[in-house]
């Protein structure tokens, strides 16, 4: 089957664009509603591929590092992401904690991995891995499920609530996080669908 | 002027007998059903869409009542116990003069949730016929919906790090409550139900009413 890369339609309003494929470093926007069709950025998948990269290392420090270190007097007790997820752990909460591990650590791994086995043959300049088209689909819709940039807010909140009671030490996984947080927000500029999409399907063969 | 795009006469997908991909973009024709680039589930326009918001945004309105009912923490300090539901936690941030965590926790918990119940169940009532409404106002709503939505989740997480963190047995400790859980189905069945919006109903039934 043969389609033609050069023909795209706005997934908002349908409406059909010609984008020039020697126009690749123009971006374009949707004549109709303003949608970006095409970023612009042959850099982006390089980009993309580096930025997936550096937070899978970063979530790893998170995982194993100490989060967040409490002290009120005498008593002190400290937490890693993992322990924050666990807290709900009991009874019918079980499935509030698997949901909020989702949410803050395997949703954006998984995003990260997933476009790293996609994009990564790209850099590499060999064929794609088998279903690299569903891993970057799927890389797409994880979008608004991963919510690592959420849970900082939370943790900022949480802080405040406890400024009164206790003394909050930050520990390596919190500044991690935070990393993890700006790395992802840094590469969801280049997640530019035209460009990603027509470097995956130009390889393919 | 952009050059690299040209759309002349403003074209539908649809009208050109093609069927487009919402998620890489490409055009196949018309009945194709999987995309010959990306492998995804084509559909010209999805026809169930509004089926599909209204179920998911009741199921998330029926949630968010127990989620503002039923307490969000139970404190306990020195034996005393006491529980705070969301508008409460609200409530006690003021107290402490935490006027702009409160601001974060009220935006995110209650003028969110309920400012999307508003914007969807508007937006699936006007699409059922053919509106008279500027369809960019229209658009510019469902974006800011679909973006804004899942930013509610914030008090689920503050709940999350303080159950974790305030574990000193019967000096302080602090436990999730149900509304917690309620809260969080709450905030997912809302994003499911603005991301099965179809956003073309609102550039298409705009134009059945002004034929030009
Ligand atoms: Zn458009
Ligand atoms: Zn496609």
């Amino acid at each position: 089957m043969i389609f033609d890369p050069t023909c795209i339609a706005c997934p908002n309003c349908d409406v059909l664009h010609k984008v020039a494929p020697a126009a690749v470093a123009t971006r374009a926007k949707c004549a109709q509603c303003g949608y970006r069709l095409t970023s612009g950025r042959p850099e982006a998948i390089a980009r993309v591929v580096g930025l997936a990269l550096t937070s899978i290392i970063l979530m790893g420090v998170v995982l194993f590092a100490p989060f967040l270190r409490l002290n009120a007097g005498p008593f002190g007790s400290a937490a890693s992401v993992v322990d924050v997820v666990l807290g709900f752990a009991t009874g019918i909460m079980v499935p509030l904690a698997l949901s909020v591990l989702c949410f803050i650590i395997v949703l954006p791994v998984a995003r990260a991995a997933l476009l790293l086995y996609a994009l990564s043959p790209i850099i590499a300049g060999v064929g794609n891995f088998p279903g690299a088209p569903a891993a970057l689909r799927f890389a797409f819709s994880l979008k608004p499920w991963a919510m690592a940039e959420i849970f900082m807010v939370g943790v900022a909140v949480a802080l405040v609530k406890l400024a009164g009671m206790a003394r909050v030490e930050m520990g390596a996984a919190f500044w991690a996080f935070a990393l993890f947080v700006l790395v992802n927000a840094f590469q969801d500029t280049f997640m530019c669908r035209n460009t990603l999409w027509t470097a995956l399907s130009a390889r393919r063969r | 002027m952009d050059r690299s795009v040209s759309s002349p006469s403003l074209t539908t997908a649809r009208r050109a007998g093609l069927v487009a991909c919402r998620s890489c973009g490409i055009v196949s024709p018309f009945g194709t059903r999987a995309c010959l680039r990306c492998g995804s589930r084509l559909e010209s326009r999805d026809e169930a869409s509004l089926q599909r918001v209204w179920a998911w945004l009741l199921a998330g309105l029926i949630v968010y009542i127990p989620a503002n009912t039923y307490p969000m923490l139970r404190t306990t300090q020195l034996f005393q116990t006491s529980e705070s539901t969301i508008v409460g936690g609200v409530v006690e941030l003021v107290h402490h003069h935490a006027y702009a965590i409160a601001a974060i926790v009220f935006i995110a918990s209650v003028v969110i949730p309920v400012g999307k119940f508003l914007v969807i169940g508007y937006l699936a009532v006007l699409l059922r016929r053919p509106h008279g409404q500027d369809p960019h106002k229209l658009h510019t709503l469902h974006t800011a919906v679909e973006f804004i939505g899942r930013w509610s989740m914030i008090d689920v997480f503050v709940v999350a790090i303080l159950t974790a963190l305030v574990q000193f047995d019967v000096v302080a400790s602090v436990k999730p409550g149900l509304a917690a859980a309620c809260f969080a189905l709450s905030v997912v069945f809302t994003m499911l139900s603005a991301q099965a919006f179809d956003p073309r109903l609102i550039w298409d039934r705009i134009k059945e009413e002004s034929p030009r």
